[in-house]
């Protein structure tokens, strides 16, 4: 495959840009629904990767978060104010209802080792790449 | 997927008329539920990244205008592979009627939502007005 060649040019490689496009020739077949809510961030190393997630007020305890090989499963839902009798909408722009986003990462994740924060209505996920997936470096013995 | 979920967006909030700021960032708008009840008025925000110490709520003649500043904080040693969203300050007025109490207005924000309340004015509650049968 072309890729394993634009490998060995190291650091001309993005994966990321190559993801993209991957992922945009095959949106329409891609099995992995591509949901636009809720809006995520991801930032990479060689060895990590940490997504963030905007998604105020919801309980931490019901989110849903799973990761199977390179991808990460975000779930969740937020109920509507319940309104009592008598009490009316003056403004209704904030969203409610359950989500569900797949995320691809260019890498395996050791599933073990990741953890999730949430705060201040911020999910932040760190996300390491899976140890058998790390580049080895091997050491040359000299005679 | 996304059931129920109306496509959501942060929108960029427009230049204050009153002078711009100092600092290059974005400014976002935040989205918010008013609801009215009977003894109040209820204004939910939805502020991501704000907690109780980096939230501004003043409030001028009838103008309540909420602040905020939220600090982007960017993991050591990596770099943005995916943006979707940006991360800025909230701003956001309304003006008042003179219906609302101010001197009880009460704030609370947790996991990213403020919660104001705004207490009617005891002239303009609605009263239920009992009719006594005649015996």
């Amino acid at each position: 495959m072309l890729w394993v060649d634009l490998d060995r040019l190291g650091s001309l490689w993005d994966p990321w840009r190559e993801f993209e496009l991957m992922r945009r020739a095959s949106a329409r077949t891609a099995d992995l629904q591509e949901a636009e809510f809720p809006a995520v961030n991801i930032w990479t190393s060689a060895d990590n990767a940490v997504l963030t997630t905007e998604i105020p007020g919801i309980d931490p305890g019901s989110l849903d978060i799973s990761v199977v090989g390179d991808t990460v499963t975000l779930r969740g839902s937020r109920e509507p104010e319940t309104l009592k009798e008598g009490e009316t909408y003056h403004r209704r722009e904030r969203w409610y209802g359950k989500f569900g986003k797949t995320i691809r990462l260019p890498f395996p994740i050791q599933s073990d080792k990741v953890e999730a924060r949430f705060s201040k209505g911020v999910l932040v996920v760190n996300l390491p790449r899976a140890e058998a997936d790390k580049p080895k470096k091997i050491a040359i013995k000299s005679e | 997927m996304a059931e129920n979920v109306q496509e959501i967006k942060k929108s960029e909030a427009r230049a204050p008329e009153k002078g711009e700021r100092t600092r290059e960032r974005r400014v976002y708008t935040p989205a918010v539920d008013i609801i009215e009840r009977k003894d109040d008025i209820i204004v939910i925000a939805d502020m991501p990244g704000v907690d109780e110490s980096s939230l501004d709520i003043t409030l001028e003649k009838s103008l309540l205008t909420i602040n905020s500043r939220v600090e982007a904080r960017i993991p050591e040693h990596h770099r943005l592979s995916l943006s979707e969203y940006g991360v800025g300050d909230y701003q956001r007025a309304f003006t008042l009627t003179d219906e609302v109490d101010r001197g009880r207005i009460q704030a609370s924000v947790k996991n990213g939502v403020l919660t104001l309340t705004l207490p009617k004015a005891e002239a303009v509650k609605t009263r239920k007005i009992t009719v006594k049968a005649e015996a």
